[in-house]
């Protein structure tokens, strides 16, 4: 259960104060499936963060669960996200050196699980997405759909409350982007997932349960059909 | 998962691992090299020197020259009427001093006890360094002069051409022909024969016969640089004239150093040296061993507050009488393989660091994405850190490898450097104004005290110089790593990521 109380963000570029998020107050229940769409610059990434743990708001509370995101130091923020956050990337975000099973065990390296069981967790993840046959691959050596389902696998492994994905079909072609929106709403139906996706894809936000708009830093719910985005 | 991850990065990225493990190799290296060359020349310094100083001479104790008094004049011949034997118009002179040598000063023996009383002396003696001056000729009679038979013994003189009666009244003796004389010199010194642990003749290897012992106190027993002896047709069983006196040749000594020779021509006891040069109580140098190495500069302090107007010196003092190639090398190896290891690695350890800044920049959305995986800031900056180690050890294994190349090839090829230390500024003794005319003979070869060696360098391999190398290396790789691992750390998983929404 997420908790956002008159949350603002601002950031010092040059002079210009730039305010990311304006006063946003949200909030989003355990197990639910939201999209979030609007505008390059709209504040979708700035959200993202905030609901991430990855950064604090400027002004403004962020709750997720009983842990108050926004009053947290930068080690307890680490340890929400190596615990409860997964996040999926759009550029996939796999260290090009490791392995794809290597890949997948870097989220269980923060926990207290011993190297046999973290091989053991990685290997199934893998197995979840398809990819069985693809330990031993490095990043460069698989197609971007096995990738992104290597980075799925990576952010699953822990077992996380919330699934966080920026953008995670931007960079596949229709047939695979499907592929991959229908794996994690399997993930998402079977293990009870918070998922929110940010997207500039309608194809993909019209297959969430809630939507959300977001542009200038304000946010605001669409009932209907999303209004055409460009790109 | 840090082994991995470390491993896969080194292997991955292999081109960053060898440039800058062959950076850190180079420059481990040459540090390795230039400090066992350092070592070699140091070796090689202190084996010049022991040839004069003798094997475990830590300090040694002079006293500075003073100007002579008054009519004084060491090495002056004195020759009364009826000095020589005169027969056929010929007086024949045979006459030897054997006075202090000209730069060194005499002073009382009693100083040896102040140093042997001195905390932390070993072990030391006193020695005597005088000169033997010996004239020998022949010089035509001046009542003879005008009414030379015109046979002359002398080489110079015109056989059958005698000059006219008179005309040479007042000539010299050489004027008249048959002058024939030579005046030689050798270095003397006067040595406790039982004290030979310390002290020029530690230094030295027998060559024949046998070295001084305590038994020979009070007798004319000598022992010879065997180059000397050789030079003056002198062997073991022979005897020598000294200020007057026949010594027995008991035997013959060499430096342990190749080619060179010992601090004196001859030794003797040095009662007997006392006696005979008139110098009774007195000695010139005392020779100090030190209890341990690392107390030689207290030592040293301590006996020039106990001996205020004596001439204390270090071991590290005459290192640098040291002259010659060997001096050049010391200095080379001192000044440009010193700034040449310093420059090299200070390059090394930019290039580690500046590759490490690079590798972090460059893996900033890596570290970003570890971030938001729950990767904490110290396990990302443990990340980076040991990568940098690693290389650096890497670096410095190969660097242990290619120094100690180094120092096989430099073993191999044994340069030899040649030095020499002269213990006192020594002067040629000149015959005070004995010598003159045509028929004056040589000066003896005066070697006191100016051992010139040649030494091969050898530069050695030792475990600290190996525990050196190491250290630098993972020193180098910390730099690297701490200063990486801080630009990993300060990057906000954000904004690491913000390339990515």
């Amino acid at each position: 259960m997420y908790e956002l109380t008159n949350v603002t963000k601002t950031y010092n570029a040059s002079k210009r104060k730039i305010t990311a998020l304006d006063s946003v107050t949200l909030s989003i229940a355990d197990g639910q499936m939201v999209a979030i769409q609007g505008p390059t610059g709209g504040g979708k990434s700035t959200l993202l963060q905030m609901l991430g743990a990855l950064d604090r708001p400027t002004s403004g509370e962020v709750r997720l669960g009983a842990s108050m995101l926004s009053k947290l130091g930068d080690h307890k923020l680490a340890e929400i996200r190596a615990k409860e956050v997964g996040f999926v990337f759009q550029g996939f975000n796999l260290i090009p050196t490791l392995t794809a099973l290597e890949n997948v065990e870097t989220a269980l390296a923060p926990l207290p699980v011993s190297g046999a069981e973290r091989r053991r967790r990685s290997a199934e993840a893998l197995d979840s997405v398809g990819l069985a046959e693809r330990y031993g691959h490095l990043p460069a050596e698989l197609s971007g759909g096995q990738q992104q389902r290597v980075a799925i696998a990576r952010a699953l492994v822990k077992r996380p409350d919330v699934l966080l994905a920026d953008e995670p079909t931007g960079a596949l072609d229709e047939d695979t982007r499907d592929e991959i929106m229908e794996l994690l709403e399997g993930f998402w139906r079977d293990q009870g997932l918070t998922l929110i996706i940010v997207t500039h894809d309608s194809a993909v936000a019209r297959r969430a349960e809630r939507r959300l708009h977001i542009k200038g830093g304000k946010v605001t719910e669409v009932e209907a059909p999303a209004p055409a985005q460009v790109g | 998962m840090f082994g991995t991850y470390l491993r896969r990065e080194l292997v991955n990225r292999r081109k960053q691992t060898i440039i800058i493990s062959i950076g850190m190799a180079l420059a481990i290296g040459l540090v390795i090299l230039v400090n066992s060359i350092s070592a070699g020349v140091q070796g090689a310094q202190a084996s010049v020197l022991q040839s004069v100083y003798g094997v475990g001479t830590d300090i040694t104790i002079s006293q500075a020259a003073t100007a002579p008094t008054a009519g004084a004049n060491p090495g002056q011949f004195a020759f009364g009427s009826g000095s020589g034997t005169t027969s056929g118009g010929t007086t024949t002179l045979n006459q030897s001093t054997l006075t202090i040598t000209r730069t060194e000063t005499v002073f009382d023996a009693t100083a040896l006890d102040t140093v042997k009383a001195t905390s932390g002396v070993s072990a030391a003696t006193g020695t005597l360094s005088l000169t033997n001056l010996t004239f020998n000729g022949q010089l035509p009679s001046q009542s003879q002069s005008g009414t030379g038979t015109g046979t002359g013994t002398g080489t110079e003189g015109g056989s059958g051409s005698a000059p006219a009666a008179g005309s040479a009244a007042t000539g010299g003796a050489d004027g008249a022909g048959g002058s024939s004389f030579d005046v030689n010199n050798f270095t003397v010194l006067g040595l406790d024969p039982s004290g030979a642990s310390v002290g020029p003749l530690s230094a030295v290897t027998l060559a024949s016969g046998r070295l001084l012992t305590a038994a020979d106190v009070g007798t004319d027993n000598a022992v010879l640089d065997s180059s000397y002896a050789t030079s003056a047709s002198l062997a073991t069983g022979g005897t020598i004239d000294i200020g007057g006196t026949t010594f027995t040749i008991v035997g013959t000594v060499s430096s342990s150093g190749s080619d060179s020779v010992t601090a004196s021509n001859v030794y003797i006891p040095l009662d007997v040296a006392q006696t005979l040069s008139s110098n009774a109580g007195k000695i010139s140098n005392i020779y100090v061993t030190a209890a341990s190495s690392s107390s030689v500069d207290q030592v040293a302090s301590a006996l020039q507050t106990a001996l205020p107007t004596a001439t204390v010196s270090t071991q590290a003092d005459l290192a640098s009488t040291v002259s010659g190639s060997l001096s050049t090398a010391s200095s080379l190896v001192s000044n440009l393989g010193t700034w040449l290891s310093v420059l090299v690695l200070a390059a090394a350890f930019l290039i580690a660091i500046l590759f490490t800044i690079s590798g972090v920049t460059r893996r900033t959305r890596e570290f970003g994405t570890l971030k938001a995986v729950g990767w904490s800031n110290r396990r990302i900056v443990s990340q980076v850190a040991g990568e940098s180690v690693v290389q650096g050890l890497i670096g410095g294994a190969i660097g242990i490898v290619v120094g100690l190349i180094g120092i096989i090839v430099v073993n191999i090829v044994a340069p030899t450097l040649s030095g020499s230390a002269s213990a006192t500024a020594a002067g040629t003794a000149s015959g005070g104004g004995a010598a003159g005319g045509p028929g004056g003979g040589g000066f003896g070869a005066a070697a006191r005290a100016v051992a010139s060696t040649t030494v091969t360098l050898q530069a050695p391999v030792t475990f600290s110089i190996i525990l050196i190398a190491v250290g630098l290396a993972v020193l180098g790789g910390l730099l690297a790593g701490a200063i990486g691992g801080w630009r990993a750390a300060r990057l906000r998983p954000a904004e690491a990521l913000r390339s990515v929404g």
